[in-house]
């Protein structure tokens, strides 16, 4: 087990930005109507929010977005802000990282600690984790951590398996350091002997681009996709997270002495329904404690959950003060989850871009 | 549990309406209503209703309703 206990950072805002552009599944042209209802009776995905793939919309500028509302919202100086953190699969360049360019996008002084994190659908929790540990002992005041993913980028026009599922958003989370706030808890999970459950092959330094990269071919469940495109092995990551979730939110209970009946909200990665309410009905919570929305955005990696708080939960977020369990899990195969709680907080409506 | 019941539930969980056809030799894969969906709701199925987290590389190998069925045993 992995688990940490941060005292002394509390949230203070939520915002995501999501691309103004809908894609519905029903009009997927290559599957019949009466397989996209199945798929989407089990997986969830009616339609979802997806950015043109031409470099035009990246995670960043979903972030950035995000981010400014969030910063005026909240009406911080932008000189006090000295971490941020953007957690993503889709950076804009291979180098340099992505927090720099936001950093100066953002207005942030150049005393700003700034770095990225590559994860996924664990992002979220790995991200708050990170931001709040360097945060903790008390240097830096202020903080933003960015998530998101443009992710529908690695998806193969004919694999339905990614195709009707991945979705892109960017959320920002402001931190404060704060010494009355009430704790976070942690637990970690990481095993990468499933590295290939999802993976883009090619275009990294162990395989690098190559003309073969471009060239299509049929895996063995006759999928065509091409080694730039993000091949997902669903009954293996289906069967780490039905198993491993479940798990990881008993332990991070019993470790801190967390009273489940206390939780206002299961925050699940909006990974699939299926896996969602199985994973719900393990752990014994009710339907209306744990929200979804991945049947109008999709799966959006680590992006999911700070999401998920925005379209569903914005009201109560601004005038209430709510505890939350929340579980990030996918790619690596990785897993993270967090007992926090949030108390009248900064929450923009759903912005797009 | 026997067969029947067993492939009921099978087809339930794939949403075949006829079991009937399924027999111990029936290829699964192979059958109009499989997909990569089916084999989701198929785990599923072995974890709900009859509390056997089945293993992915079993599940992989397995050609016939047989070959699952033997997996509850």
């Amino acid at each position: 087990m992995a688990f940490l206990k941060i005292n002394n950072v509390a949230i203070k805002g939520i915002s995501a930005c999501v691309p103004k552009r809908v894609i519905k599944n029903r009009d997927y042209p290559y599957l019949s109507p009466e397989e996209i209802e199945k798929y989407i009776n089990a997986i969830g995905v009616e339609e979802r929010h997806c950015a043109v793939q031409d470099g035009s919309l990246c995670t960043s500028d979903l972030c950035y977005k995000a981010a400014d509302k969030l910063l005026n919202d909240l009406n911080w100086n932008r000189e006090e802000i000295q971490l941020l953190i953007f957690v993503s699969h889709t950076a804009d360049y291979k180098l340099p990282s992505t927090a720099c360019i936001l950093q100066h996008k953002l207005g942030l002084p150049i005393s700003t600690m700034a770095f990225d994190s590559p994860l996924g659908c664990s992002g979220f929790v790995y991200g708050l984790g990170m931001s709040s540990s360097i945060m903790q002992n008390g240097y830096i005041k202020k903080g933003l951590l960015l998530v998101g993913n443009t992710q529908s980028f690695y998806a193969a026009p004919k694999d339905q398996g990614t195709s009707l599922l991945f979705a892109d958003a960017g959320c920002a989370v402001a931190l404060e350091y704060d010494e009355n706030a009430e704790s976070m808890e942690f637990d970690f999970f990481t095993n990468g002997a499933g590295k290939d459950a999802l993976i883009v092959p090619d275009g990294g330094c162990r395989h690098p681009f190559s003309p073969n990269s471009l060239v299509e071919y049929s895996d063995e469940n006759g999928i065509t996709r091409t080694n730039l495109h993000e091949k997902m092995d669903g009954l293996e990551v289906f069967q780490f997270a039905s198993r491993n979730v479940p798990k990881s939110i008993s332990n991070l209970l019993s470790e801190f002495d967390i009273t489940q009946e206390k939780i206002n909200y299961l925050l699940l990665h909006q990974a699939n329904k299926l896996l969602c309410e199985k994973i719900r009905k393990k752990l014994k919570f009710e339907l209306e404690q744990t929200p979804y929305n991945i049947d109008r955005f999709g799966n959006t990696s680590g992006a999911s959950i700070p999401l998920l708080m925005v379209t569903e939960l914005r009201t109560e977020l601004e005038n209430a003060h709510l505890e939350f369990i929340a579980s990030g899990f996918g790619v690596g195969l990785s897993l993270g989850s967090v007992h926090f709680q949030t108390n009248k907080i900064i929450c923009p409506s759903l912005l797009t871009l | 549990m026997d067969f029947k019941e067993f492939s009921e539930k099978f087809a339930e969980a794939i949403e075949m309406e006829d079991a009937s056809i399924l027999t111990l030799e029936t290829k699964f894969r192979e059958l109009d209503d499989w997909s990569s969906l089916g084999a989701l709701s198929v785990i599923s199925m072995f974890e709900d209703d009859l509390d056997i987290e089945l293993p992915v590389d079993a599940f992989k190998k397995a050609i016939t309703l047989e070959d699952l069925f033997l997996l509850i045993k």
